[in-house]
């Protein structure tokens, strides 16, 4: 029983760093109709933004502290919103036009750019970094339970940005304007608005919670690589697609549940070193037994 | 099958087959004075050329995208590699070439076999789900071979005899445009085109897409994989690692470059591409940097490919 709750924990807590990313994929995609492959990306550079502004915050407010570690998320979110907003403006804006298999190649390509680059030695170097503690850490046991304090800032700031995010979709004028462009973009631009900058909006938030996805990541790993999104993007990718991609609350479900069935089939033996492979494989089975998602609404062809 | 029907691209396809043949035999007659370097380059270059004909087959011909080509290659690789490992010991070295074919053979069939099973997927799903569905697969025979003990699990397979001649590659090779080209000339080939242009269209036309968007992954998949069975008698050596995203990227950026459905352009860009990162060799630190740049460069300036001048509405070239 108490195994069980462990790994409760531990897999809610991976979840919820799942479900900020796939937020980030399913945004674009529902209106851009693409998979955004950078995204993985903009959750690196946020940890290693991260990692460089912590020092010369600390000069001011000592870490760790939570003030500290505020500022330094909310810099490295200013940080990675632009970086968004930039990958979009140069690398899709142009081939807006184009079949969406020039589009997702393009998409692939900035990807393995920004990966090579920062393996370079004269930018991050391909070596492991130690991530900088920004938070004091305490754990709290409970009984058997062990709780640490980063699995329940994760989680909370999660929820936070899930009701943030809810909120910006849901009741301001530009989540308004989102909704529309995702249901049809021609009708929306009719309506007077502007497309062009909805979609730099869209890859900004997006671009915004990866970079607090990937702070929240950097914090549980053992330290951070330029290599480190890659794994955790697949990841929030698949939870994208079994919520339903272009569905806000589905790709949420879809990150912890996938986050929640990876720690279990983790924590059996013999099942843990298939981990990277259960993933992917759960995908196949939704996408062949329910293509468009647990919440996702099924699409019907018209010629 | 419809020589009568269309006998210049058949007359196209089989004079690949005769020229490809004769390279290889001339070539390997010399090999012995090749240095080894080149050599080495030479039989990538060959292995690099049955893996994009094949993979243009699915992603250019029949206009399925596939990421998964690397998994198909580390299913035949590593069947290959392990049928000779296990029997060469057994047999006199006379059989040598016998059990080159046979390992090579049932390589392609499992890795055919697998195709079988990317494909099923495919019959419900398109464009950019279908990608993912590929590359996942991948990911998952990679996984696979990282945990089987009996290939070496992540440390990698060691010893394979070194089989793979120039021969046997461009003889391959030759075999694999021919077959490749001539299938998608044929009567029944015109499916693929049929599909790749519009699927609904061609079904109504009495076409079943099902059938030839599956037919297309097991061609793909077994010449993949016979193109890992090669690799694995060439290199001597095989580690999961060598089979991953990156590889599979490498090869549809080859069918990219040398434009969707172009046999020939294809080829080419398999040369180039080969040899590139060799020419590259003195920045090699700036090499991928400068590979990730070419392939967003190229989708914004040319998409349909660099060979690709005057594309006939649904000509499939030799």
């Amino acid at each position: 029983m108490d195994w069980l709750l462990q790994q409760l924990i531990n897999g809610l807590a991976l979840g919820s760093i799942y479900a900020l990313i796939a937020l980030g994929y399913t945004m674009v995609y529902g209106v851009l109709r693409f998979i955004n492959f950078a995204h993985a990306d903009v959750l690196m550079l946020g940890a290693y933004a991260a990692y460089f502004l912590a020092p010369a915050v600390s000069t001011v407010f000592p870490l760790p502290s939570l003030t500290g570690a505020l500022i330094v998320t909310l810099l490295s979110v200013m940080i990675c919103t632009g970086i968004g907003i930039l990958i979009e403006f140069l690398a899709y804006r142009p081939l807006r036009q184009r079949p969406r298999l020039t589009v997702l190649i393009t998409a692939i390509g900035v990807s393995l750019f920004i990966e090579f680059t920062c393996q370079h030695e004269a930018v991050f170097g391909a070596d492991t970094k130690p991530f900088p503690q920004l938070l004091p850490v305490h754990d709290f046991n409970l009984g058997g339970l062990v709780i640490g304090s980063n699995d329940l800032v994760v989680v909370v700031t999660t929820l936070v940005m899930l009701a943030a995010l809810w909120f910006i979709v849901q009741r301001t004028k530009m989540g308004t304007a989102m909704r529309a462009v995702s249901f049809n973009q021609q009708a929306a631009a009719l309506m007077g608005i502007n497309i062009n900058r909805i979609i730099s909006f869209t890859f900004g938030l997006g671009s915004a919670l990866a970079a607090i996805a990937g702070i929240l990541y950097a914090l549980k790993a053992p330290g951070i690589d330029p290599l480190m999104g890659v794994q955790p993007g697949l990841r929030a990718f698949i939870a994208a697609v079994l919520g339903g991609i272009g569905n806000l609350p589905g790709a949420a479900l879809g990150g912890l549940l996938l986050g929640l069935l990876e720690t279990f089939a983790g924590g059996i033996s013999g099942l843990s070193n298939y981990r990277d492979g259960i993933a992917f494989a759960i995908l196949i089975l939704i996408l062949l037994f329910k293509p468009a998602g647990l919440l996702g609404k099924a699409t019907v062809e018209k010629v | 099958m419809s020589s009568s029907l269309n006998p210049s691209s058949i007359t196209g396809a089989k004079r690949w087959l005769i020229a490809g043949v004769l390279l290889a035999v001339v070539v390997s007659m010399f090999s012995a004075q090749f240095n080894r370097y080149y050599l080495g380059i030479l039989v990538d270059i060959g292995i690099n050329i049955i893996l994009a004909v094949s993979l243009n087959l699915i992603n250019g011909h029949t206009g399925q995208f596939s990421l998964g080509h690397a998994g198909f290659m580390a299913v035949g690789g590593y069947t290959a590699a392990k049928i000779s490992l296990v029997i060469s010991p057994m047999l006199p070295p006379a059989l040598q070439p016998v059990i080159f074919l046979f390992a090579l053979v049932a390589g392609g069939a499992l890795a055919a076999l697998a195709g079988l099973g990317v494909g099923v997927p495919s019959l419900r799903l398109r464009g950019d789900y279908l990608a993912i569905v590929t590359l996942g697969f991948g990911e998952i025979i990679r996984v696979v071979v990282q945990n089987m003990e009996s290939v070496g699990a992540a440390s990698g397979l060691k010893g394979i005899p070194k089989y793979t001649t120039l021969g046997w590659t461009f003889g391959l090779a030759a075999l694999t445009i021919y077959f490749v080209s001539a299938l998608v000339n044929s009567t029944y080939g015109r499916g693929f085109i049929a599909v790749s242009d519009d699927e609904v269209a061609a079904s109504s036309m009495g076409i079943n897409p099902v059938r030839y968007k599956v037919t297309a992954f097991v061609t793909g998949a077994f010449f993949a994989g016979i193109a890992g069975g090669l690799y694995a008698h060439h290199k001597q050596f095989l580690s999961p690692t060598g089979f991953d995203f990156l590889k599979s990227i490498d090869i549809v950026v080859m069918v990219i470059l040398g434009g969707m459905g172009r046999t020939a352009g294809v080829v080419v860009a398999a040369i180039i591409l080969t040899l590139l990162p060799e020419v590259l060799r003195q920045f090699s630190e700036y090499r991928m940097i400068i590979y990730s740049l070419l392939i967003i460069v190229l989708m914004m300036a040319r998409p349909q490919g660099l060979f690709t001048w005057n594309r006939k509405k649904g000509g499939a070239p030799a």
